[in-house]
């Protein structure tokens, strides 16, 4: 395994589109390589090592390298967009479409990130130690083909359309949430620690949501059919378990309509 | 002898009504008199009568006062400006026509700008909305002729379109609805008692922010299953009530506002509200309408969408492809930010719309409007560049609330000098060309161009 390190030394004056700061497009490339892949500010093309020091070197193919990005990077978009293997390290924040559309390895922020994290995401693992602001795991406009597969786990809070049309995959929420939890969604799992605003599951199909705080608005269309004992994310509990969204369309399965889960932590 | 003009569009409000009549004055230069708008539309057209309306571009000078320029220097410093910025931002067109938001296109392209419209701060939302679950809508002659049951959900016509129910959705009478009021029942859900809502059979006054619910009650209901016992503050019966209502109707006609699209969840609210459509058609006819707000809003929406495939919050940087996500590339979002450095407002008023942390933001980098008259955006702007006014002395295409394309006319001839937004655009864009030794592309020849340049069409 070879580490590629950058240190910010400038910060955009518009956005930086960091698009290149993946695993895929750094491997088998020197420093000096690195520091001259291209990344958008507005219309002009710059390069990364406008904004950054690049030090270490990268492993011959995505899976052998890692990328530590040691300083802020709150104007830098794309951090890890499209990545299909290695590792990104950030030590600080980063802007909007962190690990965006991500097929494979891992994404650690120690900071906050900004919205569209994990944006149609298909495989890997996106750790935020901070809070993430809204769309996360969600789809991209218009798609109804959300989040597939991976995990996305937020230590902090999130705000609106967590995992929106999502597909598969598991989002874990270790704080609160606002609004808009698996909208649309017909799979995957949404797993909210805190508590939350409303609209969990609304227009929902298939899936499955854990709420372990409280919801303060119910959805009208989600009913109670009985109480379980579930092991969730390490904790054990009592879940009432309702069923919906009963205004939703449904599939049927051996004759069987599925209906999508919500597990909500029984009042102790 | 003054002349009565009939036929004529009003350039106001999304009902685009275009059974006006102006008199005007034998030299075609003043509005007498104008007959069957609103007051507001009245108002507008004796507007353009103004002797102090602007006439030649004026630029703010290192003093802090605005000074007269001539167009041709005006054109020269938008077009160096916008070519020098990293990331410009043209928004508003919400009043223009269609042939300016075509001829926007190209200075957008050739500068590598974000092009925006004033569904960014109203129906923007139910773009994304569109885009997720699709559009079951109508004309509104369908909704005249065919509407028994009428919602409006968000909306308040009485003030927001003042003929709207009159011309369509309440009180005409149509093919299959000869009784007119008498024969449609109204609806409204609103958490206010607006006149709209006195209007209405039955005002469901909901919790403000909870339309989401409401909705999902409603299609709950629809499928037969229970509610809790109050969603939203409406009371179970009430809401049991409004879907036997909607079921029963032989026609029904959702109409909704900003109180759905710019309340929580947005795009989600009508995201829903296209579900209970598409739901309400397994029982009976059933549509959906956003009332947008000014007459020919829904022309950036047509006009770009099949420039750019997107109807609005278009990034065209990359100079290769449009991107779009409404968050990122939305004007608010990207004032807020610091992410553009160059502002362009067109035909309307960035200045008194927009939340003042995001105009303190635009502020710090060349702001320049283009406007018939003085507006807040106009004098706070570096550049203020004046146009004829659309659909008074300006003709032009406008696409009315539910995007059918009307030919608005001029009713009196426009100030010498001042061109048109189209001219104007057109001008920026041959002066951009100059400026970076570029031939200017043109698809179409514009015969009709009233300033001396022979362009060479493609
Ligand atoms: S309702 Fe709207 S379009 Fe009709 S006259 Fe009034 S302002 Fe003009």
């Amino acid at each position: 395994m070879a580490t590629v390190t950058l240190k910010p030394t400038k910060v955009p004056e518009l956005m930086f589109e960091g698009y290149s700061i993946t695993p895929d497009a750094f491997a088998g490339k020197t420093p000096a390589q690195i520091a001259d892949l291209p990344g958008h500010e507005g219309k002009i093309v710059m390069k990364l090592g406008d904004f950054f020091e690049v030090t270490g070197n990268a492993g011959d193919t995505a899976a052998d390298t890692n990328i530590v990005i040691n300083g802020d990077c709150t104007r830098v978009k794309y951090i890890g967009a499209r990545m299909t293997a290695g590792s990104v390290t950030v030590n600080g924040n980063t802007d909007m479409y962190l690990g965006g559309w991500m097929k494979g390895g891992k994404i650690h922020v120690k900071g906050n990130v900004d919205s569209f994290c994990g944006i149609q995401m298909q495989g890997g693992e996106l750790v935020v130690d901070g809070d993430a602001k809204n769309h996360v795991g969600c789809a991209y406009r218009g798609d109804w083909r959300g989040m597939k597969g991976g995990t996305i786990r937020i230590k902090g809070s999130a705000g609106n359309d967590i995992g929106t049309f999502m597909l598969g995959g598991t989002i874990i929420i270790e704080k609160d949430a606002f609004i808009h939890v698996s909208t649309h969604a017909e799979g995957g799992t949404v797993i909210i620690k805190g508590d939350v605003e409303g609209r969990v599951g609304g227009q929902m199909v298939k899936g499955d949501m854990y709420v372990l705080g409280k919801i303060k608005f119910m959805m009208p269309g989600y009913q109670k059919v009985g109480t379980v004992e579930k092991e969730v994310d390490g904790t054990k509990a009592t879940f009432d378990h309702y069923i919906g969204d009963l205004g939703e369309r449904h599939p049927k399965s051996k004759g069987e309509i599925i209906y999508a889960n919500l597990y909500l932590k029984a009042a102790a | 002898m003054p002349k009565l003009i009939k036929g004529v569009g009003c350039p106001y409000c999304g009902s685009s009504c275009d059974d006006i009549e102006v008199l005007v004055s034998d030299d075609e230069t003043k509005i007498l008199e104008v007959h069957n708008a609103c007051i507001i539309g009245t108002n507008l057209f004796h507007h353009a009568n103004d002797a102090t309306r602007p006439k030649l571009p004026r630029m703010r000078q290192p003093d802090g006062s605005m000074k007269e320029i001539p167009y041709d220097e005006a054109i020269d410093w938008m077009a160096k400006t916008m070519l020098k910025a990293k990331k410009p931002l043209i928004y508003g067109f919400g009043s223009t026509n269609c042939e300016g938001m075509s001829a926007v296109g190209r200075i957008a392209e050739k500068s590598g700008a974000v092009l925006d419209n004033c569904a960014t701060i109203c129906h923007g939302p139910s773009f994304l909305a569109i885009f997720d679950n699709g559009y079951p809508s109508c004309t509104l002659g369908e909704a005249k002729n065919r509407a028994d049951v009428v919602v409006f959900w968000g909306c308040n016509p009485m003030h927001a379109h003042p003929r709207h129910t009159s011309r369509y959705s309440i009180f005409p009478r149509g093919y299959f609805t000869q009784k007119g009021q008498m024969q449609r029942t109204v609806l409204c859900i609103d958490p206010r008692e607006t006149d709209t809502a006195k209007l209405a059979d039955h005002h469901l006054m909901l919790d403000q922010g909870h339309d989401y619910e409401l909705f999902d009650a409603f299609r709950t209901v629809l499928r037969g299953f229970e509610i809790p016992e109050t969603v939203a503050g409406i009371p179970r019966e009430k809401i049991k009530e409004s879907v036997e209502i909607m079921k029963k109707a032989k026609f029904c006609m959702i109409f909704f506002g900003m109180g759905c699209t710019h309340t929580d969840g947005r795009n989600h609210n009508i995201d829903h509200a296209i579900s209970l459509t598409r739901d309400l058609n397994n029982h009976t006819k059933c549509s959906i309408m956003a009332m947008r707000g000014h007459y020919n809003i829904a022309g950036p929406g047509q006009v770009w969408s099949w420039q750019f495939g997107f109807p609005y919050c278009i990034d065209l940087s990359k100079g290769s492809h449009a991107h779009m996500n409404p968050g990122e590339t939305s004007s608010v979002d990207l004032a807020m930010r610091d992410e553009v450095d160059c502002f362009v407002n067109v035909g309307t008023d960035a200045g008194a719309h927009f939340p003042i942390q995001a105009v303190q933001h635009l502020k710090k980098h060349p702001f320049i409007t283009i406007d018939p008259n003085f507006c807040m955006a106009s004098e706070i702007a570096d550049l203020h560049i004046p146009v004829r006014i659309a659909g008074v002395d300006e003709p032009g295409v406008v696409y009315r609330m539910d995007n059918v394309p009307i030919q608005f006319r001029a009713v009196i001839k426009g100030l010498p000098g001042v061109p048109s937004d189209e001219e104007l655009f057109d001008r920026v864009y041959e002066r951009m060309c100059e400026l970076t030794n570029t031939q200017p592309i043109w698809l179409a020849a514009k015969e009709h161009r009233k300033y001396p340049h022979n362009p060479v069409v493609s």
